[in-house]
């Protein structure tokens, strides 16, 4: 091909920015903007007064972020979203990783059922499932309370012990979202050919064997996605102990986006609230890298 | 091609100008916001508003209470507050602070309606640093709904009104109710009762002008200590009012016998418990600590609040003062079962010849005002997060209650330095 003269290329690149402009200035104004006001705000003491007179909000510096690092109930709620990360999330994937390889097995009737079936609770509305679900976990009328009966445990208080709470949250969440992985991970394990399978039991390896050897080495960049995104959302955790529990019993599952939700938006302290959401952004970004890192090393 | 798209430019110009042209000339619109059921029930009262006054139209929007506050301080933000609005008084310190609402003294003074006309606690919640910002629509306090017959049973035919006359009585009913029940529900979740025995105790709250926490001095101390006591002795269950199935069943079994709420229960108490238990329940004020007269509760409620951003503040308050009428009053309560804030309301026989409801209007000339300053909603969650840490965490009152007063003073900090300063906004 005929190298490209200098003008020639100019306006090449010219047309490159005037393409992807509409995108990028999208971009700039609905994300990048709104990020850097929101490291602004933190900056300040931005609350109630300061919407009504711009000029009492003061510039505080790094007093949110430190205002933050030490109040116990950040650590508290700290404390309760990674439990709900490190146990909800392993537990969520491997949970979908086993409906999938269930729904793909050779011995499965009627897969596209039960792969529906499977998928309803992703699309069902958090707010009916949450009243269906207190009602499950009732201690005195609820349903699971009623089946451990038969095999003799006594009312477990599941929303009301700040030991069983989050627990109870979690298996709420895994219910709730592991249709959706199943999905991607259902595609991922479509791709993997059968004559590996074949190739693997004929050198004589077992269901465990092959799935070490041949099903999660191919899944390993669906795996890989669906893991990264399972722990990002989990971090975001929000929506079932809002509805559940409000953060309670003894802020038990009040996780950091239900913190900082009520310092923004129901107490108005937009500059700690703000402050909040950068410290969850540290947070998840050095988690990712961490895991990103740990899947790298396993690849080699 | 070019005919067309003339066609259509010319035909979004008319349909823009017509619009546009619809509204001028034709008289004032208010724009009333109102909230839950009073919202669905004003519209008809505003109806002979607009007869009585040819020329004005209301517009009421109705706005659920979960969303109500973002959306009055998004739209105050946004510069499109309404004309006139229902506004509960516990949010009147935040809106004043805000300077977003028109100070109504001036109108009131032209008024028939006279500060002695209303309940002396809730005319109080409206008026923020001796300026009056809202009339009282409609009134609410909290006092015991109870088990007559089970109170009975146990040895007590009406409910004392002195604390340590109380606690024998709950304690009697416990006795009796042995482990199937319980003698009072006070859920933890729920601030409401520890604030009004706090009231009943003559506690401020807050101290230096609203602005460091009081909650470790002595007269709050005891209140707290006989909220707690009431868990120590198993009187209440520890359970949250989103944990218990179902308030009204289980008032109904007797697994509880009293329950300290408000009077929208009273409608809701005669619809929803059976038949055979109408007669066994009664409200009674809320006994003192130290007798009768001290029992105090909570000056609850809302207010009719004029915007400083309206166009109309005459006819707003034309319309406040029409709600305000006793007659107005009255139906008002018909619709919706809300206690009227016109104590000439409260001579008509619906409200006289109840004892239930008479209850009420005893305690409502006994209620108190919260501190008005805007944190008070985040102080009372934090209190309500300390007194669920001694109840159900066991953790001791004293380094709780001083970790709350200082928590308090540190989220005050800013009105410190404002008020030092001169004043919120200047």
């Amino acid at each position: 091909m005929r190298a490209m003269s200098a003008p020639a290329a100019r306006g090449q690149t010219l047309a490159g920015w005037v393409f992807v402009a509409p995108a990028l200035s999208l971009i700039l104004l609905f994300f990048f903007v709104p990020v850097i006001a929101g490291l602004v705000l933190s900056l300040t003491d931005f609350d109630i007064y300061a919407i009504a007179s711009p000029d009492t909000a003061r510039f505080v510096g790094l007093g949110n972020f430190a205002a933050v690092l030490t109040d116990p109930v950040f650590w508290i709620a700290l404390r309760n979203t990674m439990f709900f990360v490190l146990v909800g999330g392993p537990l969520t994937v491997a949970v979908s990783m086993a409906a999938a390889l269930l729904v793909n097995s050779k011995l499965a009737r009627a897969p596209a059922f039960f792969r529906s079936l499977y998928f309803i609770p992703v699309v069902t509305t958090l707010v009916a499932m949450a009243v269906v679900w207190r009602y499950l976990y009732h201690p005195r009328y609820g349903l699971l309370n009623h089946v451990l009966g038969f095999v003799g445990i006594g009312p477990v208080d599941w929303l009301g012990d700040p030991r069983l709470a989050m627990p109870a949250i979690v298996i709420l969440s895994i219910w709730k979202k592991f249709g959706y992985n199943m999905l991607i991970l259902l595609a991922g394990l479509r791709t993997i050919p059968e004559e590996l399978y074949e190739a693997a039991t004929l050198d004589g390896a077992g269901w465990w064997a092959s799935f070490r050897n041949v099903t999660l080495p191919n899944l390993a960049p669906t795996f890989l996605f669906v893991c990264v995104m399972t722990m990002i959302e989990q971090f975001q955790l929000f929506a079932e102990p809002y509805v559940m529990t409000q953060g309670g019993p003894l802020k038990s599952t009040t996780s950091i986006v239900l913190l900082m939700y009520e310092e923004g938006f129901r107490w108005w302290r937009m500059g700690h609230a703000a402050a909040i959401a950068f410290v969850l952004f540290v947070i998840m970004l050095a988690a990712t890298m961490v895991q990103l890192r740990l899947q790298k090393e396993r690849a080699t | 091609m070019r005919s067309l798209a003339g066609v259509m430019l010319a035909a979004v110009v008319w349909i823009g100008i017509e619009g546009c042209g619809a509204s001028a000339g034709e008289g004032v619109t208010l724009r009333f916001w109102a909230m839950g059921r009073e919202g669905e029930v004003v519209q008809e009262l505003v109806r002979d508003f607009e007869r009585e006054n040819p020329g004005v139209r209301v517009r009421v929007q109705q706005i659920p209470w979960s969303a109500a506050h973002e959306k009055f301080l998004t739209a105050y933000v946004g510069d499109a507050t309404p004309d006139i609005a229902q506004m509960g008084n516990t949010w009147m310190a935040e809106f004043a602070a805000l300077r977003a609402l028109e100070p109504l003294g001036p109108l009131l003074a032209g008024s028939s309606m006279a500060e002695s006309s209303y309940f002396k606690g809730i005319w109080d919640t409206n008026v923020i640093d001796g300026v009056p910002l809202g009339v009282p629509w409609y009134v609410d306090t909290r006092l015991i709904f109870y088990r007559r017959d089970l109170f009975a049973r146990a040895g007590y035919d009406s409910m004392p009104d002195t604390w340590d006359e109380w606690r024998k009585a709950l304690l009697a009913v416990k006795r009796r109710a042995g482990s199937a029940g319980y003698a009072l529900f006070l859920p933890p979740n729920e601030y409401e009762p520890l604030l009004v025995m706090g009231l009943g105790t003559g506690s401020t709250f807050l101290s230096e002008n609203g602005t460091r926490g009081a909650f470790s001095e002595p007269r709050f101390r005891r209140a707290f200590d006989f909220y707690a006591s009431l868990y120590h002795d198993s009187l209440s269950p520890p359970l949250r009012n989103n944990e218990i199935a179902n308030i009204y069943q289980e008032f109904a079994r007797g697994y509880f016998a009293a329950y300290i709420t408000g009077p929208w229960n009273l409608g809701e108490f005669a619809s929803r418990l059976p038949d055979s238990l109408q007669d066994s329940w009664a409200t009674a004020p809320m006994p003192g600590p130290d007798g009768p007269a001290t029992g105090a509760s909570l000056a609850g409620g809302a207010s009719l609040v004029v915007f400083r951003g309206s166009r109309h503040k005459a006819e707003a308050w034309r319309l406040v003062e029409f709600l305000s009428r006793p007659e107005q009053q009255l139906r008002f309560y018909h619709l919706t079962g809300d206690l009227p804030a016109r104590r000439e309301a409260w001579l008509d026989t619906a409200l006289t010849r109840d004892p239930r409801i008479r209850a009420f209007g005893e305690q409502l000339t006994r209620t108190v005002s919260m501190p008005k300053v805007p944190e008070w909603e985040l102080i009372a969650n934090r209190l309500r997060d300390s007194a669920e840490r001694v109840v159900r965490g066991g953790e001791p009152a004293d380094s709780v209650l001083a970790e709350l007063d200082r928590d308090v003073s540190r989220l005050l900090g800013k009105r410190r330095w404002l008020l030092a300063r001169g004043g919120p906004g200047k």
